[in-house]
């Protein structure tokens, strides 16, 4: 049975801004098994990125948590000082961003960055760090390593940075590795080799990960288990196989039917009609609701809470039974 | 004019667009080379068909789409659009001439976050093009604008408003309403979609799909996200280092590609089935640099196939089967 590495319970991560309080993150759960890598799915602005940023604490200003506990290794990371959360930082959880040009310093040098990192966690002297930065390059596959990394950032394209951010983070081989969307801005062909590279990483380090991302087709190649956000809440959390074979939380459902398929002739693509809720006055209820084909009236005014539909899948609806049973039928049908 | 075969509205030949480097020296700059943005391509596109532009960040597709439409001026090459010499018409400064054809062929950028003045109200931008064009009675532009407005799924109040107060998605539609406001029969669409949330995505796919039944639109394409280009193409075209290595109807090329470059990039694609292991081909290194590029296959540094011949000459596009183009030397083969 795997352990669970980190929990997250109630968490709330709000916004003081002028124009009102945004509920960014208001009240997720989930929970990042030993060894495995967890899909972390929705759409700009619902929430994944302020997740990630609150369970290593580094929610920028106006943001603050107000609500909730997140265990690493069965500590709360919300009663650590800042002191102890600068030795948990990079060492223990390690962060990927999403944009590789903007997340390496312009001025240093690959070398310089890669030593501060190490050096700041582990006992080394500059001759060692170098040479276990140059390791490290080597294993992200960078080519003549040893040159390379004198070089500046804007000598490198983009695939090469984030395999560079890669090596950062791996640089104190963390127990836990968010990557918040670490192929976005990259090419198809390039993203095909960080997928398989992070893959090799993820089993040689022996990591768990949480793979923030909205690409599906990213989501079933990599992870384990899915967590499917909306709006500052989950909708639903279960296996790989579960989210798209039987989901039934209908945000899941219809964000399934809306992306084209590489595999399939041309269609139409079933639409989810309306915009994403502005999150400093969100739809009161279900968050969802306005957008949602099967809503009634009790959805506008009972918010959810994640109830179990099987053995290790949540879903965060309160018509989920008779949804089930509808699609069931559907998915009869069609077959 | 041209007499173009039955039903192609758009033809492109040779087109050739080179952006020269310069380095500074001691008094004055001198050229070193040039950027083989987009080198020697050609192709047909049907009446109300789509073509798809598809390949990497740098391969040349909005190289390719601004010199068919002129907004960047061509190296060498010809495009007929119906018939009309495109680049002799603009050449020519006349202007009666320039804005009828520029009513006809219509762009969407890739960027509605840019592409709209934001110092404009969402009424001025979609009649902007009325004031320009005036082939509609002034009377009648509120009417049209509206008309435009439902069209794209947005509401009468909205014209009103100004583009910061819109969404991505719906500003993309303002866009839309703006390049349709000339009732163009062609337009380029400069990946319409990449900048969008998944859910909003799908709405403006359907919507392109819809405009295109509705008026018998001519599409190009162009997008990096061969996924949309299955849902949305007739005919796809694959673009590496600014040459088209791959042109064939959408099925057969997704089925049955036949360059080893496009083996890749649709292996590289990940497929929405968890379980499913695809055989991903992994391309070893990067596009290289289009700036003086080799005079043999551009390809070759990251070919696996390649066989002695690929360093010597430069493949050409060539029709192996029906339709279907391909420009390297081992395309008649089944390669695995």
């Amino acid at each position: 049975m795997p352990r669970t590495i980190l929990k997250i319970e109630n968490l709330k991560t709000y916004f003081n801004t002028w124009a009102g309080v945004v509920q960014a993150v208001d009240g997720v759960s989930l929970e990042v098994k030993k060894g495995e890598t967890l899909g972390l799915v929705g759409e700009s602005g619902s929430g994944k990125t302020v997740t990630s940023l609150s369970v290593l604490r580094i929610v920028p200003r106006p943001g603050k948590i107000i609500d909730g506990r997140i265990m690493f290794k069965d500590e709360d990371l919300l009663r650590k000082t800042e002191k102890e959360m600068q030795k948990i930082r990079g060492a223990q959880i390690a962060l990927i961003f999403q944009d590789p040009s903007t997340s390496l310093n312009p001025i240093f040098s690959i070398e310089s960055q890669l030593i501060e990192v190490i050096q700041q966690h582990q006992k080394l002297n500059k001759e060692e760090a170098k040479e276990k930065a140059e390791i490290l390059l080597d294993i992200v596959g960078i080519p003549d390593a040893k040159l390379r990394i004198k070089d500046f950032p804007h000598q490198f394209s983009g695939g090469m940075k984030q395999r560079v951010a890669i090596a950062r983070a791996l640089s104190c081989e963390p127990s836990l590795l968010f990557a918040d969307e670490p192929t976005t801005n990259l090419d198809v062909t390039i993203q095909a080799q960080i997928l398989d590279l992070m893959r090799d990483l993820k089993s040689k380090f022996d990591m768990s990960m949480v793979l923030i991302t909205h690409n599906m087709g990213i989501v079933a190649e990599m992870a384990d288990r899915v967590t499917v956000m909306y709006a500052g809440r989950v909708c639903e959390t279960s296996s790989v196989n579960d989210i798209f074979l039987h989901a039934t939380h209908p945000y899941t459902v219809a964000l399934m039917r809306a992306i084209p398929q590489i595999g399939t002739e041309k269609q139409k693509l079933q639409v989810i009609p309306g915009n994403i809720p502005n999150l400093i006055n969100p739809p009161s209820g279900c968050r969802f609701h306005p957008r949602c084909k099967y809503a009634k009236s009790i959805c506008k005014m009972k918010v959810p809470e994640l109830e179990k539909v099987e053995k290790g899948h949540l879903t965060a609806c309160l018509r989920w039974d008779e949804i089930k049973k509808t699609l069931l039928k559907e998915r009869e049908r069609a077959a | 004019m041209k007499e173009l075969p039955k039903n192609v509205v758009l033809e492109v030949e040779h087109l050739k667009k080179l952006f020269p480097v310069f380095e500074k020296g001691i008094l004055f700059s001198h050229q070193t080379g040039s950027i083989h943005a987009c080198d020697n391509v050609s192709f047909k596109v049907e009446k109300g068909k789509t073509l798809g532009l598809v390949g990497e960040s740098g391969s040349g597709k909005t190289t390719l789409a601004k010199t068919i439409l002129y907004l960047f001026h061509p190296t060498s090459g010809q495009v007929f659009f119906e018939g009309i010499d495109v680049f002799k018409t603009f050449r020519s400064k006349n202007k009666q001439d320039i804005l009828s054809l520029r009513r006809k062929m219509q762009y969407i950028f890739q960027d509605p976050y840019s592409s709209l003045n934001p110092r404009m109200t969402v009424a001025d931008i979609i009649m902007e093009p009325y004031q320009i064009h005036r082939h509609i009675p002034k009377k009648e532009w509120p009417i049209r604008m509206y008309e435009l407005l439902r069209l794209v799924g947005l509401e009468d109040y909205h014209s009103e408003r100004y583009p910061h107060e819109f969404s991505g998605g719906q500003r993309q539609r303002v866009c839309i309403a703006r390049a349709l406001a000339v009732e163009p029969e062609f337009l380029i669409a400069d990946e319409p979609v990449s900048s969008l949330d998944v859910s909003i995505r799908a709405q403006i796919l359907n919507l392109l799909g819809d405009l295109q039944s509705k008026f018998n639109l001519t599409y190009i394409y162009i997008s990096h996200d061969l996924s949309t280009v299955r849902h949305i193409c007739d005919e796809v075209a694959v673009m590496y280092l600014g040459r088209i290595v791959e042109l064939a109807e959408v099925n057969e090329l997704f089925e049955s590609p036949r360059h080893p470059y496009t083996k890749a990039l649709i292996s590289a694609v990940p497929t929405s089935k968890p379980g499913q292991k695809s055989n991903r081909i992994i391309l070893p290194g990067e596009v290289p640099s289009p700036i003086n590029p080799p005079l043999y296959c551009r390809f070759y540094p990251r070919c696996k196939y390649h066989i002695p011949i690929c360093k010597k000459k430069d493949p050409k596009l060539e029709e192996i089967l029906n339709k279907h183009y391909v420009s390297c030397f081992r395309g008649k083969e089944k390669l695995d």
